[in-house]
């Protein structure tokens, strides 16, 4: 399985993409093969303040359900409101399409401590 | 029952298989110290006929509906039940299974689950509707935690005449904590006072809850409850006779976004109050949050339609103690003789049944005019109506049951008035069965 | 199987048998006596449909519907045995079916003598002193006793006692009747044995401890022969300890929770004695208590006055309320006083007895071919994995599906969470040895096919009442009723 170099990860298998101080956020394609086929993402409404490590959303499967966690503090800006229909897209195009939020990071300091993608796969 | 034992042919060969001497080998790793000993004091055994005739002898100590017609109500009641309802539900592939976690194997079951669920949001004008609860007083505290949880407000409104029972059951669920944010406020001359609610609502309530028709019978106004609880951004939380939406508006049609509901009235018999059936309908925004089982449909592999359980991250088993309820299975029996009913009953049927709970409630109370009891409350009634006694109600209980009818326990808690009591007539109850009621009432008091 | 459509494909306008006196004009009259309330302005959306189109449909629906009476029913933890049809009988009587909840007592002698003298049976089956039968089902019993160690802390000043300790092999409704009473959850891992790790168990207790729950038998069918020790444990921390009585069929007349050391268990009527679950309902959780507990269990109560006479109490302050509408589920509860008067002492001892063999005969017979991750000897249930199938392709979920065709129903899978690939079997006392050896061919089979032609497993059924269903879809695009277009 490769994991884009220019994506960081967390031990919660989400990976943050930074863009000035905007990260977008999303699940792993190892995360997503292990819930399977996701049905439904619970999104939080834009303009939530989330604390880094808060659980901001939850990811369904059929018979599993696993809570998103911020990996950064900082507002959420933008949704992925493609995922209320096509919750389906997370399996289709983890890293691309199937983004779930962006965040406005308070401290983008928060991110030095991320994996790279090489650490993330020695850590699976 | 004659049971195979382990001394049968089968028990010893499967003994011998095993390698043992006795079932009580099997029993090794319980710790002598609490085994027991001796054999339990129970009655029994009873062969088939001596159960039956003892079963006999204890319901024959019981004044039943079947020869002392009932006018009791308060949330339970006597309506008929067409014979093919329990004939149906006492088929041995609905009756022996259990929950539908193989669909491939159950749908039968989850067919008629999507016919209940589409019958039940439709009676309630309501988008979506679950499986079933236990019943309305538990279904009300579901209802309640459900607006909770969905507007993170902590208080619950209840306005007008709610039956006790029920207010009870929420008390209870919502427990100490949650229970000392409920406040009730209390009906006027049977209905809610509109001032009243309004000036206890604001902006830290989850849920204004309202019985439709009321514990007394009477037959509230909806909009404008669902009107001033919208204006605090509260949800409204509707406890409605499935019998009487034959008629009245519905919550739906009045805005509200929860209805909750005993089906009792929906072919199942009184049985002293149990099993019963909880409905539950609501807007689909709520759909996430809903507790209990949900049937949904879908196609199967061979690309036909089929139906399954849905929505299962919200449950116990799945996602434990962040579960919307802990709710595990419904009242799927209960269920399926209420979808039935509604199906022999039809659009004429449950209107007939809802028209006959009028007219024979209202020739009662024109009836009582020749009596001592006088009706309560002037508003608009379905069902039934509340009547002071000029004698205690325990008392009036016990010559009507002399008299060879059965009359419902003290309500004077709700009117606030001493010896008050509902009664209630069904399409049950004929005009001759009415007018000997009041006959034996001008002779018992 | 001919596809069976929806009662609303059945529709005949004004089609319907009305089983009704009255005319149009009964209709005219009701709604000029309602006066000025609200009336509903939309159609009901009901079928219209003739009596007889109503029996087929139904008839025809229940002929894609699996029962105990049609087989083998191996669910595990729900004890899915033979219903006797003589209690459904008496529980039609209408002495118990035709009587009003507000009725006075001393109208009802009859069923509240039966409901007094089933308390007392329940009492003397676990061991404690006091039977609450109110809760309508398994989990409503749990949330009450739940109340009840909660009400009982407080009683003794002991307000911050908010924690309740589940083993990672519980029932999911434990977490979440716990949660439901405002509770935290801790969870403790079990030990390799599958059993409670007294040194886990230790770790988490603490001065906030309200309770452990535990079933004993646990989900793994194995009895927990450290009890004793696990409740004095939980009680030296000032714990109250929960059994979770689904599995009461491993104990009858064998061993009582009550002297095991729990303050408190739940029945399940419908599992041990066999009032029919009924695709889901109605139960009964009847909930035992130690005498401690007693003052909390809800209202009202049956008493028995000096002269014989049964009374309802409702007078007991610190009662934690009511958790059923009226007196809890009389229908089934009849029933279970039934099968046990028709068993006695002895006759429950030998079901129990019969059950424990039976799963034991069973296993004996098919733990060559699948992995027992925990080896214990079990007592009513046992719970295999499906690893080695797996290996070859075939989940514990296809194992179960390819079990339909062979004519059974499946296991209970997944559960306990604690077996990857579980398959939990409970044969219950109410088969067999034919029918055990049936089954044990059928998984023996399939363990082969899971090697030689794991397409068949993974494919199937191939022979049940439908090909299997797309739980994806149905979650990812929601459809909970019928909506034709043009149609309410």
């Amino acid at each position: 399985m490769a994991y884009p170099s220019e994506l960081k990860y967390t031990e919660e298998h989400e990976w943050v993409k930074v863009d000035g101080d905007t990260a977008a956020i999303g699940i792993t394609s190892y995360a997503a093969e292990e819930l399977g086929d996701i049905v439904f993402v619970d999104l939080p409404d834009t303009g939530t303040e989330v604390s880094k490590g808060d659980t901001f959303g939850t990811i369904e499967s059929v018979k599993t359900v696993a809570d998103l966690y911020a990996p950064v503090s900082g507002e959420i800006t933008e949704i992925n409101e493609t995922l209320e229909d096509t919750p389906e897209t997370v399996n289709e195009s983890p890293y691309e399409k199937g983004w779930i939020v962006k965040i406005k990071m308070s401290d983008k300091s928060e991110t030095d401590g991320m994996l790279s993608a090489e650490d993330y796969e020695k850590k699976l | 029952m004659a049971l195979a034992t382990p001394r049968d042919a089968d028990g010893r060969a499967m003994l011998g298989a095993l390698g043992l001497e006795s079932a009580a080998e099997l029993f090794d790793q319980v710790p002598e110290s609490i085994r027991l000993s001796g054999a339990l004091s129970l009655p029994g055994p009873l062969s088939e006929p001596e159960l039956l005739t003892h079963m006999e002898e204890l319901a024959q100590r019981d004044l039943h509906s079947g020869t002392a017609p009932c006018f009791a109500g308060g949330g339970i009641y006597d309506h008929f039940s067409p014979s093919v309802v329990d004939h149906l539900i006492q088929r041995g592939e609905f009756m022996t299974a259990y929950t539908s976690y193989q669909p491939e194997m159950s749908q039968g079951f989850l067919t008629a689950m999507y016919e209940f669920q589409t019958m039940v949001s439709r009676l309630y004008g309501l988008e979506v509707a679950n499986a079933s609860l236990y019943d309305a007083g538990t279904g009300l505290a579901e209802a309640a935690l459900l607006a909770y949880e969905k507007t993170r407000r902590d208080r619950v409104v209840v306005t007008g005449a709610l039956n006790p029972q029920y207010l009870e059951c929420l008390r209870t669920a919502l427990g100490p904590e949650l229970g000392d944010m409920l406040t009730h406020v209390p009906h006027t001359d049977g209905l809610t006072d509109l001032d009243a609610l309004k000036a206890d609502l604001d902006d830290t309530v989850a849920c204004v809850i309202v019985q439709q028709p009321s514990y007394l019978g009477t037959i509230e106004s909806l909009p404008e409850i669902v009107e001033a609880a919208k204006a605090v951004g509260a949800k409204t939380v509707v406890c409605a006779d499935p019998i009487a939406m034959a008629v009245l508006q519905t919550p739906g049609g009045a805005g509200a976004d929860i209805a909750v509901g005993e089906g009792q009235p929906l072919g199942l018999p009184m049985s002293y109050g149990g099993p019963l059936l909880g409905l539950l309908a609501t807007t689909r925004d709520l759909v996430r949050t809903l507790p209990g089982r949900v049937v949904g449909a879908t196609v199967d592999s061979r690309g036909e339609r089929g139906y399954v359980l849905t929505l299962q991250t919200r449950e116990q088993h799945i996602r434990r103690e962040k579960a919307t309820s802990n709710i595990c299975t419904n009242q799927g029996l209960c269920a399926l003789a209420a979808t039935i009913y509604l199906s022999v009953m039809g659009p004429r049927g449950l209107r007939r049944v809802a028209s006959l709970c009028v007219t024979q409630s209202h020739r009662l109370r024109k009836g009582l005019a020749e009596t001592a009891l006088e009706p309560l409350y002037d508003a608009p009634f379905f069902r039934e109506f509340a009547v002071r006694s000029p004698i205690p109600v325990p008392e009036l209980q016990a010559r009507m049951g002399d008299a060879g009818f059965v009359v419902g326990s003290d309500i004077s808690a709700v009117t606030g008035v001493e010896n008050t009591v509902l009664l209630a007539a069904t399409e049950s109850r004929t005009d001759a069965q009415v007018d000997a009621f009041v006959h034996a009432l001008k002779g018992a008091i | 199987m001919n596809e069976e459509g929806l009662i609303f494909s059945r529709q005949v306008p004004d089609g319907g048998c009305l089983p009704l006196p009255g005319d149009e004009d009964t209709d005219a009259q009701a709604q000029a006596l309602l006066g000025d309330a609200k009336l509903r302005e939309e159609p009901t959306g009901l079928p219209d449909v003739p009596e007889w189109e109503v029996v087929r449909h139904f008839t025809r629906l229940s002929q894609r519907n699996w029962g105990v009476d049609m087989g083998f029913y191996p669910l595990g933890s729900c004890t899915m045995k033979h219903n006797p049809r003589l209690n459904e009988a008496v529980a039609r009587l209408p002495g118990f079916a035709r009587i009003h909840p507000e009725q006075h007592p001393a109208q009802v002698q009859g069923i509240l003598r039966l409901m007094k003298t089933l308390e007392q049976a329940l009492i003397e089956i676990s061991g404690m002193d006091a039977v609450s039968l109110q809760p309508p089902a398994g989990a409503q019993g749990e949330l009450t006793a739940l109340l009840c160690f909660r009400a009982y802390h407080h009683s003794r000043g002991d307000t911050h006692r908010t924690r309740i300790i589940v083993p990672d092999s519980s029932h999911g409704t434990n977490p979440a009747s716990a949660a439901r009473c405002g509770m935290t959850v801790h969870t403790i891992d079990s030990n390799a044995e599958g059993l409670t790790d007294l040194a886990a168990l230790d770790a988490a207790l603490d001065e906030n401890v309200a309770g452990f729950m535990l079933t004993n038998p646990n989900t793994l069918g194995l009895f927990e022969p450290q009890v004793e020790e696990i409740c004095a444990r939980v009680h030296r921390a000032g714990g109250q300890v929960y059994c979770d009585g689904a599995n009461m069929n491993a104990l009858l007349g064998v061993s009582r929770p009550g002297d095991m050391g729990f303050d408190a268990l739940h029945f399940n009527v419908h599992k041990t004695f066999s009032t029919p679950h009924g695709g889901g309902g109605p139960g009964a959780g009847p909930v035992a208590v130690q005498a401690h507990l007693q003052p909390f269990l809800p209202v009202p109560r049956i008493v028995e006055d000096a002269d014989g006479t049964l009374t309802l109490d409702d007078d007991h302050p610190e009662t934690i309320g009511k958790v059923h509408s009226f007196m809890g589920n009389v229908g089934p509860l009849v029933k279970a006083y039934a099968y046990i008067l028709s068993h006695g002492a002895d006759g429950l001892r030998e079901v129990t007895e019969r059950a424990v063999l039976n799963a034991n005969y069973l296993l004996s017979r098919v733990r060559e071919a699948y992995e027992l991750p925990y080896r214990g000897q079990p007592m009513h249930e046992f719970v295999l994995s499906a690893e080695k199938q797996k290996a070859a392709g075939c989940k514990a979920v296809d194992v179960a599906k390819r079990l339909l065709d062979y004519g059974f129903h499946a296991p209970t899978v997944y559960f306990p969470l604690i077996v990857s690939e579980a398959l939990m079997i409970e044969p219950t006392e109410t088969e067999t040895k034919g029918a055990l050896d049936c089954f044990a061919e059928a998984m023996l089979a399939i363990a082969r096919e899971c090697e030689d032609s794991p397409d068949v497993v993974t494919g199937a059924p191939h022979r049940a009442y439908a090909g299997r269903l797309d739980e994806v879809q149905a979650a990812r695009k929601l459809d909970l009723r019928h909506d034709p277009e043009g149609e309410g």
